[in-house]
């Protein structure tokens, strides 16, 4: 018992440690997204180190249920979301989902939801497959942030057609990226890893005209 | 620019997609079978026809999924949106329209 206690103690550690040295895609860019938001206008944000899994089931086959009891059921259609509290499973095509937890759901802060999920596949034909460090989030909100989104998305972003709590994988400034409408003024943008420098500067841009200072 | 009806996710723009050749090119039976000539005709000989053509789109930044399209390439209307392995359905007009300006 004592050395099952110690190798827990000294694995947390190493976590803590692997926790200290990462890095998110887009920690470079902090101080420049805090200095080109302007509170109440739009504002953008890094959201690092969430916690994504790809999960690939067909529709209708017991493996896809077991799956869906696990996070809250599986959306069927494009732009829905499904999930339960705060675990939300993005429709990414017919067959294939993306799960967005809190950064606390992985295995290495202690989270359980990729062994929930992997025990719930077992050995049905899908797939479950950790891709936290595959995307990074970026948080833009405010009253401007869909005029921002609409310079480089050809979705009508109009809120008639667009919902809050629908996501649609999409180009947005010419880079292949997930946009998730999270409220009426806030959206969420997944660009993979190596994108999310461009993506972040692009925003940056965007936002200029609405962020800066009027021009008397 | 074509707006093309994704038959998972909708109207979409085209740089959204990818372009898979002409469809309903069917694999030999047995491929050892054919000849030199055969086989180049089965992998690089395709189709150029003015009017209906059926061609493989994927939604590369969508969906993923592949699908048929039954497009006129004289006046890109699109005709039809089909999944991949379903027969090539009629094409409203075979003879299409000239393109404007051209000499009759």
């Amino acid at each position: 018992m004592a050395e099952t206690a110690t190798s827990h103690t000294s694995a947390r550690n190493h976590a803590e440690k692997d926790l200290a040295v990462r890095t998110s895609p887009a920690s470079h860019l902090l101080e420049a997204f805090a200095a080109g938001s302007l509170a109440g206008t739009v504002e953008l944000a890094e959201l690092p180190y969430l916690t994504l899994l790809g999960v690939r089931a067909a529709a209708g086959t017991e493996t896809a249920d077991r799956l869906a009891s696990v996070t809250g059921g599986l959306p069927a259609a494009s732009g829905e979301i499904r999930g339960s509290g705060e675990t939300s499973v993005l429709w990414l095509g017919p067959a294939e989902f993306l799960v967005v937890a809190p950064a606390e759901a992985h295995e290495s802060l202690g989270g359980a939801l990729i062994q929930a999920l992997q025990s719930a596949l077992a050995d049905g034909e899908g797939q479950v497959v950790d891709l936290s460090a595959n995307r990074t989030t970026f948080e833009l909100t405010g009253p401007r942030a869909r005029a921002v989104l609409e310079k480089g998305c050809s979705l009508d972003l109009h809120p008639r057609e667009f919902k809050a709590g629908t996501a649609f994988s999409t180009m947005i400034g010419n880079i292949p990226a997930i946009l998730w409408k999270t409220g009426e003024e806030s959206f969420r943008v997944l660009p993979r890893a190596s994108f999310a420098d461009f993506l972040g500067r692009w925003l940056l841009d965007a936002m200029r005209e609405y962020a800066s200072a009027e021009v008397p | 620019m074509l707006l093309i009806p994704c038959p998972n996710c909708g109207p979409r723009d085209e740089t959204e997609f990818h372009y898979g050749g002409q469809a309903h090119v069917p694999y030999p039976k047995d491929p050892a079978a054919l000849n030199d000539r055969e086989w180049a005709e089965l992998l690089f000989y395709r189709d150029n026809p003015k009017g209906a053509f059926a061609e493989r789109w994927v939604h590369s930044t969508g969906c993923r999924q592949w699908f048929n399209m039954l497009r006129d390439t004289v006046s890109y209307d699109i005709q039809a949106v089909y999944p991949t392995g379903a027969p090539r359905p009629d094409s409203a007009t075979t003879t299409s329209a000239s393109p404007e300006g051209a000499v009759q």
